[in-house]
């Protein structure tokens, strides 16, 4: 489309790039061509420092400096294009990078100082030693932790060896014997047993049927034992119906009982056999 | 059918190296002379042990596998030179730690017991809590303690664990700490201290 390419090409006079540093007051846009490494690539490189000591390493090393003789001007101002920049994309990151640069900034200003002509005890103190103690530090403790990451470890450079035991390998399952399987048919057998439907039936049991069965058996002979007119083998509800039926012949004097004695046995006979006679 | 355990005659070389053998296959983890002891029910002399293990460790000389003694104990490992085969099985490379974490982890193990804001001080820049807790999980460091400062800072040690996983027996097998001459730190043209191509 036309138009975007002319907006494109005429961007707005807000969107011009914020100036990068103020030197000598003058604003800078772009970066300084002598510096060590493009400013796009410095972007990319600054989240690899791992902090002020690292940063400062590296360009003492890129800039071929003597630690013991850092030119404090020149590592100061290089250092301070470097945090600008960062200020600039990680602004949480420059806090330490600032404290780095307040303590550059004071060992410079302190070497411009005339040094004391007298000190007691031999050398006056270099303003840069603590600085070049911090790197010398660091920068062991960088190479301590190469080493560290090049020794064998376990699960990178070799692993534990164990053989799979069935405890770590298979859940164990339960140990099933012949006598369990019995025991087991055992009690299936014995609960089916109790549930067993009970049917609760309706016996008809008559009074008057046993009634004539009685009279029939005294009709035989004279007495009977009164014992002798329950059917042995007959149910609880039978034998209550035939006491029933026999209190009924009695009510109806068709039957007479007799019992001689106090626990003597009981007798029972037909009263008309005795009419006649 | 189980094996008798009186057949077993605690006397025989043989017969121990095969229970050790046994025991320390069997598992994955180290174990402490005391945890082998036990084995035996405490039957067994710590030098008749040790004669034991190191001899058991000679007999797998010059195989994938090897017994070897590391701060936690004994534990069979595979040698470190067939890693290449077996990352052939599980390609996955294991994740590295950053720079920033490997710093801490040094700082720890050769200056502990320290505090956060030793580490601090050494790499000039802030721990984040975030790699003290990788270090913690891994099971590499431990809080020891406190310092008797305000605040009471939690003071950091690298465990046993620690060691046994870079294969170690003791602190004083970690690699010496370089030393940093003065002059070391002169140009050298050939090192790149960040490790990266910025041009």
């Amino acid at each position: 489309m036309p138009e975007r390419v002319a907006t494109a090409s005429n961007p707005a006079p807000a969107a011009e790039p914020a100036p990068r540093a103020r030197v000598l007051g003058e604003d800078w846009i772009d970066l300084p061509q002598d510096l060590y490494i493009p400013p796009d690539a410095l972007e990319v490189i600054l989240d690899a420092f791992e902090g002020p000591l690292d940063l400062l390493l590296w360009l003492i090393r890129r800039n071929n400096i003597d630690v013991l003789d850092i030119p404090m001007a020149e590592l100061t101002s290089q250092y301070m294009e470097y945090v600008e920049a960062m200020r600039q994309h990680r602004l949480e990151l420059a806090a330490e990078y600032l404290v780095m640069a307040a303590m550059l900034i004071e060992i410079k200003s302190r070497m411009l100082l005339p040094r004391p002509e007298k000190v007691e005890e031999g050398q006056p103190e270099d303003p840069r030693a603590e600085l070049v103690r911090r790197l010398l530090e660091y920068e062991q403790i960088r190479l301590a932790a190469r080493n560290l990451e090049a020794l064998p470890q376990l699960g990178r450079d070799f692993q534990p060896v164990s053989v799979a035991i069935e405890k770590l390998a298979v859940q164990r399952l339960p140990q099933v014997r012949a006598e369990d399987l019995l025991a087991a048919w055992g009690g299936i057998l014995k609960r089916s047993h109790m549930s067993r439907h009970h049917r609760v039936g309706r016996q008809e049991l008559s009074v008057r049927e046993h009634m004539s069965r009685i009279l029939k058996t005294l009709r035989t002979g004279t007495f009977s034992l009164f014992s002798e007119l329950f059917p042995a083998r007959g149910g609880r509800a039978e034998l209550v119906v035939t006491f029933l039926a026999l209190l009924e012949l009695v009510r109806e004097q068709l039957v007479e009982i007799v019992q001689t004695a106090p626990y003597a046995p009981i007798h029972a006979r037909l009263c008309h056999v005795d009419r006649p006679q | 059918m189980p094996v008798c355990a009186m057949s077993i005659a605690l006397n025989s070389l043989t017969d121990v190296k095969r229970i050790l053998e046994t025991v320390l296959l069997a598992q994955s983890h180290p174990l402490s002379t005391g945890e082998l002891r036990k084995v035996f029910q405490d039957e067994l002399s710590a030098e008749f042990l040790r004669k034991a293990l190191d001899e058991l460790k000679q007999d797998w000389e010059g195989r994938g596998v090897e017994l070897t003694l590391v701060a936690e104990g004994w534990r069979f490992q595979t040698r470190p030179e067939y890693q290449v085969f077996l990352d052939r099985l599980n390609p996955e490379k294991p994740p590295k730690y950053s720079r920033a974490t490997l710093e801490t982890l040094a700082i720890i193990a050769y200056r502990q017991p320290v505090t956060r804001g030793d580490i601090e001080e050494i790499r000039g820049v802030a721990v984040s809590s975030q790699i003290i807790r990788t270090l913690e999980e891994r099971g590499w460091i431990e809080t020891v303690g406190h310092r008797d400062v305000p605040g009471r800072p939690a003071l950091y040690a690298t465990t046993q664990r620690f060691l046994s996983d870079l294969n170690l027996r003791d602190l004083s097998e970690l690699p010496p700490l370089p030393e940093v001459a003065k002059e070391e730190l002169l140009p050298v043209q050939s090192i790149d201290p960040l490790d990266h191509s910025s041009q």
